[in-house]
Formats: structure tokens, C-alpha cells, sequence
């Protein structure tokens, strides 16, 4: 049995389900509650579940994140909400300190079973400050895992597996993607959080990437299969720690490689990818790999400067004939 | 005898403090190390006043609340060590002690960034109280007079009054942020009166008198653990060491520590003992010396044990 919802419906089942399952868990952060979050996703929680478990939080990110660290130290299992994940930079040190190295540091005493959510990337002339890609600047804290949906069938499966965890979880929804749709199935699932997906199954090149860009390089996928190519493409899910294994098994069948992100160039998620491909399947490669980011600016509020920021599908396409023609 | 068992804890830390000093100077233990001597009222008062179940808070000064929570000297000592016997499995040192089984939240070495922490756990607590019935735990947390100038305290203090938290806020106002003194930090050098202004009790007390810090306290945890919310505790006391072992403390005027250090709080218990008869001399020497053993055995625990091994052992939790 099949239904169509939105990817905000597919992430709110997702919490709804959890949180009917485990009375752990429970949602917290800017306008969850009464307002529904600023893109649904926590619509109508709060009358099914009241005020404590679906809790609205005065403006104060550093706070409230330490206060679900703590939650989830003593037997919770909080899920914030970043009202946008780029508010999250004033909970860096929570996040990083207290999230990421707690259970390290502490040697075990403390696990911290979190999830971090909300919405992330560039979304449509937000500027710069609501336009960060987060996942660039955590990547380097350890213990965190990072986690990028990029439909609503796996937003769903993925958002459970994150609650179900007993590690933080940065958990990135693509502000543009909210309003995707897709057929997906009524009976509950849950997807592996640190497994990459091979969307499509090819032999010439192997295309990198996650979140939004999945579906910009799914279009060039369209125009370089009417060209006679066939591309391999994976989507990484797991920002950190990176499925190695997959990528390696596919750049090993087709020896060339290209990453497409929307993170900055500079200290990207594609840097992280690359290096760790360099050093574990070098002798694999045919080519020196490629990879597509936004451009290394503040995001800037113009629609065509913004566009030109981006990574657009036909660049997507010239480089992976550059590349096929090395 | 309560009043005994106050003594005790406080001579326990004192003792625990200067043999961490003893041992930083012969090379046994590294890193900032923050002792806590001059202090003892103000963890014996409120952590005595806590039940088991309850939770503890702290910063980077952090051993002495720690003891006073109930962790082994020798899993403290062997922390400090860097040993795979330590609370932290040796990955922590000083400024991170953590205890789960003793509730004992840490160790947080940021300034501020243990308030919120505490806050989620008396949040935790209040969660678990009214959706399952569980028995209502407390949490005290345990910061600085410069932390109270920090963000995150104006924060907590607002989102604990607002959902009535089980929670105790207890500054420890030594007067001195390293080199910082207070009131050249500040603008309101009563941060007691600063809570008042978010609605929540909140009260100033001789951090020097183990006694009446043991009073005020009892009165915050019944007030938590019967749903009336969180107060405030401010304790005045003062540090009678350096900020750190790394810190030569040359700023703080000598009439200043002599001054202070005329108040200790152990000698003032151990007078007020006496003179009320509650105790004798041999009682209270006895104490000291089953002390003595206790720190000399943490030490030989410290020593024996192996070195932390397994480098990547709990980057994740299973
Ligand atoms: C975020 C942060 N900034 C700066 C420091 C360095 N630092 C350590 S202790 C301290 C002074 C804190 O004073 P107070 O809160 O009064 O506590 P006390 O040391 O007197 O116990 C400072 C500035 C730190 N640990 N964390
Ligand atoms: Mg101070």
C-alpha cells in the first residue's frame, strides 16, 4: 500500500510514528509547537501530544540544544528543530563539545541519543546568512553523524533510523525539497543511517552527491543517457562518517569519478570525499576526480547571482563529458 | 552526626586537593588542573543536601563536587592520572570527571556550557515525573561568578522559571574570573539580584559556613522536588589557591587572602564543634587520618593502574 505525501508529511509521520512508539522521545525548538514549525513538519504534534513533548522554546539555540544534550544524557531522546539549520551556529559549541565528544570524553558514562533537524542548503534568494550548508562546518567534529535526505521515501525511513539512534545526529532536509512528492509505502520502514544508495546503476563515470544536487544531476543524467552514456550515480546519505565501501566498489567498476555539492568549495563535503578516495582507490581511478560546488561567496540575495553560485545540471553534464573524453 | 559527615566530606576534598597539588609538581598529572580549596562549604553544603538520585552539575573545577557526589577518590585520582581506571576511562583528565552511575553530569570545561546540560536534566527529570511517575530528582548546578556574565546563564535562568524546572543554580562568587575581579566585570555585582529579575527565588549566603549553606540548600531541593521550580543560591567564598596550577596568582592582594582565609570553612566547622561539645579533638583528628589512608590509597591506585589504551573506543555509542 502506497500514499503520496509531501517530503514535510513523509518527515512528520516519521516523528509522529516515534513518538507514539517511544515515549522518549519528543520535539523541541522554535515554533514546533503551536505554529506547527516554520515548514509543517511538527504540524498538529503538539495537540496530539501536548506542550511538554512537543516543546516550543523561547529564541535561545545554544541553550535549548545543551538543555536536549542534557535531556538526552538522563533518558530522553530529543529531536530539535533548527528553525533553519544555519541558526545552529549559535549552538556550535554545544553541538560540537557536548554532542559530538561527550560520550568520548566521558568514556562512555553518557550516550547522547539525539537528532538535530530542520532545514538546510540554499533555498530561493534567502541570502546569505539563511543559506549556510552546515554540514561543511560540522563535518570535522567527531562523534557526530551527519545524515542528508533527499526524497520522501528516504526522509522517512532515515528520520526513524535517526531517532532510533543512540549517537547525535545532524539530520539536513533541503529547504527546496519540503515540497517533493512521492508515492511512498503506507507500512512502516526504516532505512540504514550510515549506507550509501546507488540511485541508478551505470559503468562510464560515477556521479557523487546528496540532498538537492541528487535531483540537479538526475536532469544531466537524463541528457547524458539520451547521449549514449551511462552513469553511475550514488547518493551518500551519511555525510559522516562517508560509506567508503560504496564508493570505492563503484569508482573500482567505472575508474572515474565526479562530485557534485552545494557546499562551498572550500572545506566541502566533496574535499572530505575526494581525499578519502585518493587515498583508498587511487590505483582505481582512470582520471583525476572532479567535483562541481557552489562557488566560494557569501550567498548572495541576487536570483542570477545566486544561480550562478549554484551548481547547474549543464555543468553537470560538460564536466562528466570532459571527463568520459580523458 | 550530619554535622560530622559535613566535616568529613569537606576534609575529604581538602586533602584530595592538595595531594593533586603535590602530584602536578611531580609530574604525575598534566593539563590545567583547577583546584578547589577555600570552596568545600559550598559543594559539602549543597551536594549533602541532594539525594542519590539526584543530579550533579559542574565546571572544570570539578573534583571536589565530584567526591562530594559520591565518586571513588581512586577513580578521580586515577582520572587525573590518565588512566584507563578513571571515571573517564583516562580520555577526560581534570577539567572532564564524568559518572553516570553517580549521576554526576560533569566536568565541562567551557565556561557557561554546563548550564544547559544541568537545565536538560532537571527538564528530564520533570518529563519523566509527569508522564511515568518516576520520583521527582534534582539537579544542582555549579558555576562562577565570571560565568554569570555569559549568555547562556540569562537563558537558563528564563527557560527555568518558565517550565518550573527541579533545578538549583549555585554561583560560586570566589570574586575572581583568573585575573578578572568581579566587579570590574560586571554591572550588577549582586548576581543574586539578577535572578530575582526572572521571577525565580533566589538568595546570597557565607559560602564560608558549611552550616548555613547546608540550611538554604535543603530549602532549594525541597522546593525542586515538589514542583515549585528552581532558585537561585549564591554562595560568597574564595579561592585560597591560584586559578589553576599554571597560575603564579600575583593579582590578588596578600590582606585580601589573609582576610579570607582567616574564614575556612573547615576550621570554622571544627571550632563550632568543639564549642558546642558535639565532638572532641580525637574525633575529629581521627577523621584526618582515615582520610590520610583513604587519599594515600587513591594514590596507589593511581600509580598501579594501566595507562587508557584503545584509541577509538567510544567515539560512538553502540
Ligand atoms: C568559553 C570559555 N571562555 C574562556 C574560558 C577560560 N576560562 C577558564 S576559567 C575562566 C574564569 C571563570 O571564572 P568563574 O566563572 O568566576 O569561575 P572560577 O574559575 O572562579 O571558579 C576563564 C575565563 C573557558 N574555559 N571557556
Ligand atoms: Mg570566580
Amino acid at each position: 500500500m502506497l500514499h503520496k505525501l509531501f517530503m514535510y508529511e513523509a518527515l512528520r509521520e516519521a516523528i509522529d510514528e516515534e513518538m507514539a512508539r517511544d515515549k522518549r522521545v519528543f520535539v523541541l525548538g522554535e515554533d514546533v509547537g503551536h505554529y506547527g514549525g516554520s515548514y509543517k513538519v511538527t504540524k498538529q504534534l503538539h495537540t496530539k501530544y501536548g506542550d511538554l513533548r512537543v516543546l516550543d522554546t523561547p529564541i535561545a539555540e545554544n541553550s535549548f540544544t545543551g538543555m536536549a544534550i542534557g535531556a538526552a544524557m538522563t533518558g530522553l531522546k530529543p529531536v530539535v528543530e533548527g528553525m533553519n539549520l544555519s541558526f545552529l551556529l549559535l549552538a556550535f559549541n554545544q553541538i560540537s563539545n557536548n554532542a559530538g565528544m561527550l560520550h568520548y570524553t566521558s568514556g562512555g558514562n553518557w550516550s547522547i541519543p539525539l537528532v538535530i533537524r530542520g532545514p538546510g542548503g540554499i533555498g530561493k534568494q534567502l541570502s546569505a546568512e539563511h543559506s549556510q550548508r552546515i554540514e561543511a562546518y560540522f563535518q570535522a567534529v567527531p562523534g557526530l553523524k551527519i545524515v542528508a535526505c533527499s526524497t520522501p521515501y528516504n526522509a522517512k525511513g532515515l528520520l526513524k533510523a535517526a531517532i532510533r539512534d543512540n549517537n547525535p545526529v545532524l539530520f539536513l532536509e533541503h529547504v527546496l525539497l519540503y515540497n517533493l512528492k512521492q508515492e511512498i509505502p503506507k507500512q512502516e520502514y526504516v532505512l540504514p543511517l550510515d549506507k550509501a544508495q546507488v540511485v541508478r546503476e551505470g559503468s562510464d563515470v560515477t556521479i557523487i552527491t546528496y540532498s538537492r544536487m541528487l535531483h540537479h544531476v538526475m536532469q544531466a543524467v537524463k541528457q547524458l543517457v539520451a547521449q549514449g552514456m551511462n552513469p553511475e550515480v550514488i547518493d551518500l546519505i551519511s555525510l559522516k562518517p562517508i560509506d567508503l565501501e560504496t564508493l570505492v566498489t563503484s569508482v573500482s567498476k567505472t575508474h572515474k569519478a565526479i562530485i557534485v555539492e552545494e557546499c562551498m568549495q572550500t572545506g566541502g563535503i566533496a574535499a572530505e570525499v575526494m581525499a578519502q578516495i585518493y587515498s583508498h582507490a587511487f590505483d582505481e581511478l582512470d582520471a583525476p576526480i572532479r567535483r562541481l560546488s557552489s562557488k566560494d561567496v557569501p550567498t548572495p540575495y541576487n536570483g542570477y547571482l545566486e544561480q550562478a553560485c549554484l551548481v547547474q545540471p549543464t555543468q553537470i553534464v560538460e564536466a562528466v563529458k570532459t571527463l568520459m573524453s580523458t | 552526626m550530619w554535622q560530622l559527615k559535613l566535616y568529613r566530606d569537606m576534609v575529604l576534598g581538602r586533602k584530595f586537593e592538595d595531594q593533586c597539588a603535590q602530584m602536578y609538581y611531580r609530574g604525575k598529572m598534566f593539563g590545567f588542573v583547577h583546584l578547589y580549596n577555600g570552596q568545600e562549604a559550598v559543594s559539602t553544603g549543597v551536594i549533602q543536601a541532594l539525594a542519590e538520585h539526584d543530579y550533579v552539575c559542574s565546571t572544570y573545577r570539578d573534583h571536589v563536587h565530584a567526591l562530594s557526589k559520591g565518586v571513588s577518590p581512586k577513580e578521580v585520582m586515577a582520572e587525573l592520572f590518565g588512566k584507563q581506571t578513571g571515571c573517564s576511562k583516562g580520555r577526560g583528565g581534570s577539567m572532564h570527571l564524568f559518572s553516570a552511575p553517580h549521576r554526576f553530569l560533569g566536568g565541562f570545561a567551557f565556561i557557561g556550557e554546563g548550564i544547559p546540560i544541568a537545565l536538560g536534566a532537571a527538564f528530564s527529570s520533570l518529563y519523566q515525573h509527569n508522564l511515568w511517575g518516576v520520583p521527582m530528582s534534582v539537579t544542582a548546578c555549579f558555576f562562577g561568578d565570571g560565568t554569570s556574565n555569559n549568555g547562556q546563564f540569562y537563558e537558563c535562568l528564563n527557560m527555568a522559571v518558565l517550565w518550573k524546572l527541579p533545578m538549583i543554580f549555585v554561583v560560586e562568587n570566589n570574586q575572581w574570573a583568573i585575573g578578572m575581579a568581579h566587579h570590574r566585570s560586571t554591572s550588577e555585582v549582586e548576581i543574586y539580584e539578577k535572578a530575582k529579575m526572572f521571577g525565580m527565588p533566589a538568595l546570597e549566603v557565607d559560602g564560608m559556613d558549611v552550616l548555613a549553606v547546608h540550611e538554604v540548600a535543603k530549602e532549594a531541593v525541597e522546593r525542586a522536588r515538589s514542583a515549585k521550580g528552581p532558585t537561585l543560591i549564591e554562595a560568597l567564598t574564595y579561592r585560597f589557591r591560584g586559578h589553576s596550577l599554571a597560575d603564579p596568582d600575583e593579582l590578588r592582594a596578600k590582606q585580601q587572602k589573609a582576610i579570607w582565609m582567616a574564614r575556612d570553612p573547615i576550621t570554622q566547622l571544627s571550632s563550632w564543634l568543639i564549642e558546642q561539645e558535639l565532638v572532641t579533638q580525637e574525633q575529629l583528628d581521627k577523621i584526618h587520618r582515615e582520610i590520610d589512608i583513604i587519599i594515600s590509597d587513591a594514590v596507589q591506585f593511581a600509580l598501579s593502574s594501566e595507562e587508557a589504551k584503545d584509541l577509538y573506543q567510544y567515539v560512538y555509542a553502540s
